[in-house]
């Protein structure tokens, strides 16, 4: 919690001063659109952050989203699949893509930079071959119009997403800070051969955590297609698995492993979530947003590193 | 010029509230070796750290040749010609021998400064080596040579800096016996060219060979000071614990059971055309000597389910097992104690809790779920039990000394009934108090019915723990002795592929 409360003060602090530059920033329909995008950002970054714990990493999240953006689509809209089964697919397909990640990372140990890396060009290919490198969109959505009206509305006047991250989030946490399986999570990520020495089957817990952010990426990519409503095949998605690495490092997880935590890593997506919105609200050329994003995420790094050689001293 | 003669006088040191040393005094003179000994915590490294520049004292004086001098750095250490190979080697083992002997101090080329001179880098290194009585080409990469040879390409390397006086930490711990055996040698020479040398060691056998005079620690204070005529194992044990360590070895009590635990045709992945069979009593002790190298530690390994022994025939109390995995070898109770504690043995940077329950946490949930009492009760109990010595089961395990380290491993595997332990260099680095304890938990073990397989490189260990030796040769048992037949000489006989005598 210590560890934590660097970021949320900064949150804290982020939130007071845009506010009081721009009122604007508290008006119900503001928060609720950034509300939705940090459901939306946080769900995958939650995934991402398990996948950082074990020692790991994933940087084809952003190709996936296009790729299952565009499948999405065509199953809906062309091939007229019945709803469930759609999602359900578009479910499979991104865990599956997890585990195939998993089993090259464990059975023949590559490291996970490099396959997601390939994951990450071969995806994004893969999806402008299938679209025709043309839109794919989901027109009035005729037949699943419950599916979008769900995803892209609210439950009791908050965004459907950011349910789903609340609930999201209370069962990861219980599973990553709470049950057997997290701490072997954690111990895998600290010293995986101790934890192969103890017993522990480290292949499955690394190979299981790519498979459930295989997961979670799939709920964000169906809601990030409906919200955008339409799929470039080349551009959707880009850079998105930087901002779950970036929310899951800002929360705490250290890329070495075996550190982080999931109320971390939703400060983490909130705050650049606020970040985006504070270039917006304040007038800032929009060119800049990403300079903004990596100042601050850079200052936030440092002043982490600061304090901890600190109390390390203390 | 290299110093005649080094003087510390009234070191203090204090870390936090905590005194880690008081007041010491060492003293050593051109051509003499001083052992410097003193159980884990006792202050020999803070002493040797403060004369290698990496610590400031609070207090006192360094003199070399009655010069008072101050040492800030490790270069200021450098330049006054002392150098500190540690236990840990700080070698780069993708460079070769030449390049590690000059590292930061290449010979560079008289017309452009910015290349390095190989030819007369080599040529230079290969001096050293000679006087060291090494025979390696000096272009071999590091990574190909052993512990032992890296030692040397270390102490080459102190040897280029001039150094008049050598500090050598734990310099065998990783070493086989004929390897101790040719380092010990490398000292008495290096000794007859008049270097000072200050030899750190837990082995005591070592420090009675090669020691002009003992100068031991306890609690950070000046214990006693042996010279060359008093040296002997019992009075060096007595000022490091200021006590008699009666019945450091125990003898079993109840007769062994023979054949409770069967490994037949082990070949391993260092070894694929040797087989090993033996076999182990069910309250027996058996110690597994050998070189290092001889494939002991894969034999460990290979049971416990770590790498792979297909053909392997393992039968535990007459049932056969079937072993592919550490999770087989932990369902059947067989459990291993690994060689490297803090790479696979523990996480270090978290609690003990954890650590302690990690094999068997699933006994602490419920429906996957953790409950950290419970948790927290039994860990706490079994550490109780082992005399480890903790602020709690919360302080994390890097924190603890060697010793408790150590027993923190043994606890893992304690709350899970075991049948079978391997303990693959169950003392390294391990303090004399804490390592009666460990020896008296074996002991205790056996007794209860375990079958104890012990792996280790300490003659002493192997002679005195182990009811029945077998010893290794290149991936195979060369031979088995009993009790009545373990001599040091015929282990070493054994070991290096002879027929015992």
């Amino acid at each position: 919690m210590k560890k934590e409360l660097g970021t949320f003060l900064l949150l804290v602090v982020l939130c007071a001063v845009v506010a009081i530059l721009n009122p604007r920033f508290l008006a119900p329909a503001n928060l609720q659109n950034m509300a939705r995008l940090i459901g939306a950002y946080g769900i995958f970054s939650i995934g991402l952050g398990i996948v950082i714990i074990t020692g790991g990493i994933d940087l084809s999240v952003g190709s996936v989203f296009a790729l299952l953006g565009v499948l999405l689509s065509l199953m809906l809209t062309s091939w007229h699949w019945p709803t469930a089964l759609a999602v359900l697919s578009i479910v499979v397909i991104a865990m599956s893509l997890g585990a195939l990640h998993g089993l090259l990372i464990t059975k023949l140990g590559l490291q996970p930079f490099i396959v997601t890396l390939c994951g990450l060009l071969f995806y994004r290919g893969l999806a402008r071959f299938i679209a025709n490198d043309e839109t794919k969109g989901f027109g009035s959505a005729a037949g699943f119009e419950w599916l979008r009206n769900f995803v892209t509305g609210n439950l009791l006047g908050v965004p459907t997403p950011f349910v789903m991250l609340v609930v999201i989030s209370v069962v990861m946490w219980v599973v990553l800070h709470r049950s057997v399986y997290g701490r072997y999570l954690f111990a895998v990520g600290r010293n995986e051969t101790a934890a192969r020495f103890s017993g522990i089957n480290s292949s499955r817990i690394i190979a299981s955590a790519y498979i459930i952010l295989g997961l979670l990426a799939a709920i964000s990519a169906i809601i990030f297609a409906f919200y955008t409503n339409s799929v470039s095949p080349s551009s959707h998605g880009n850079f998105f698995e930087l901002y779950g690495i970036a929310a899951a490092v800002l929360g705490g997880c250290s890329l070495r492993g075996g550190e982080g935590s999931i109320i971390g890593i939703l400060i983490g997506a909130a705050l650049l979530q606020v970040l985006q919105n504070l270039v917006n609200l304040l007038g800032i050329p929009s060119s800049l947003n990403f300079a903004v994003m990596g100042a601050v995420i850079l200052t936030g790094v440092i002043a982490d590193q600061i304090l901890q050689r600190r109390t390390r001293r203390a | 010029m290299s110093a005649r003669l080094l003087q510390m006088q009234g070191i203090e040191k204090r870390f936090g509230g905590v005194s880690a040393l008081n007041s010491v005094d060492f003293e050593i003179k051109a051509g003499e070796v001083v052992a410097l000994a003193g159980e884990n915590g006792a202050g020999k490294s803070t002493l040797m750290n403060i004369l290698g520049g990496i610590l400031q004292p609070d207090a006192g004086e360094i003199r070399i040749d009655g010069e008072s001098v101050i040492i800030r750095a490790v270069n200021d250490a450098t330049s006054h010609g002392i150098s500190f190979i540690h236990q840990e080697l700080n070698v780069l083992d993708n460079l070769d021998v030449a390049a590690n002997v000059f590292l930061g101090r290449e010979p560079r080329r008289s017309g452009l400064r910015w290349l390095i001179d190989s030819k007369q880098m080599h040529e230079q290194a290969s001096v050293y080596l000679k006087r060291l009585g090494l025979d390696i080409p000096t272009d071999t990469p590091l990574s190909r040579l052993s512990i032992a040879q890296q030692q040397m390409v270390e102490i080459a390397k102190a040897l280029s800096l001039n150094a008049g006086i050598l500090i050598m930490d734990e310099p065998t711990s990783s070493l086989t016996l004929t390897e101790t055996e040719r380092l010990l040698e490398v000292v008495r020479d290096l000794k007859t060219q008049d270097v000072a040398i200050i030899y750190i060691s837990h082995r005591l056998g070592e420090i009675e060979v090669i020691a002009d005079r003992v100068v031991v620690l306890r609690d950070g204070s000046n214990a006693g000071v042996l010279s060359r005529e008093e040296i002997t194992h019992d009075r060096i044990v007595k000022l490091m614990v200021g006590r008699d360590l009666e019945k450091f070895y125990q003898k079993p009590q109840t007769k062994a059971v023979p054949g409770y635990f069967e490994i037949e045709r082990l070949r391993t992945t260092r070894y694929p055309n040797r087989e090993v069979s033996f076999d182990v009593g069910r309250g027996e002790i058996v110690g597994l000597a050998g070189l290092v190298g001889a494939g002991r530690t894969e034999v460990g390994q290979a049971i416990f389910g770590i790498e792979g022994a297909a053909e392997a025939i393992v039968r535990l109390d007459n049932q056969v097992l079937r072993i592919r995995s550490p999770q087989d070898a932990i369902r059947h109770g067989i459990y291993l104690i690994p060689e490297d504690r803090r790479l696979a043995g523990l996480i270090t940077d978290i609690p003990i809790r954890e650590n302690v329950t990690l094999p068997s946490l699933e006994r602490y949930a419920q429906v996957g779920l953790i409950a950290v009492d419970r948790e927290r009760t039994a860990a706490t109990s079994v550490c109780q039990r082992l005399n480890v010595k903790m602020p709690s089961v919360e302080e994390r395990v890097i924190n603890l000394s060697g010793g408790n380290q150590q027993k923190v491993v043994l606890a893992k595997w304690l709350a899970l009934e075991p049948k079978l332990l391997i303990f693959d260099e169950p003392t390294r680095g391990v303090d004399v108090g804490a390592k009666a304890d460990i020896y008296a938990l074996m002991r205790q073990l056996a007794e209860s019915g375990v079958a104890i397989l012990m792996i280790s490189s300490d003659m002493e260990e192997v002679l005195h723990i182990s009811d029945r030796v077998i010893v290794m040769h290149e991936g195979a048992a060369n031979g088995i002795l009993e009790r009545s037949e373990c001599t040091e000489e015929n282990i070493m006989r054994l070991a290096v592929g002879k027929r015992a005598a």
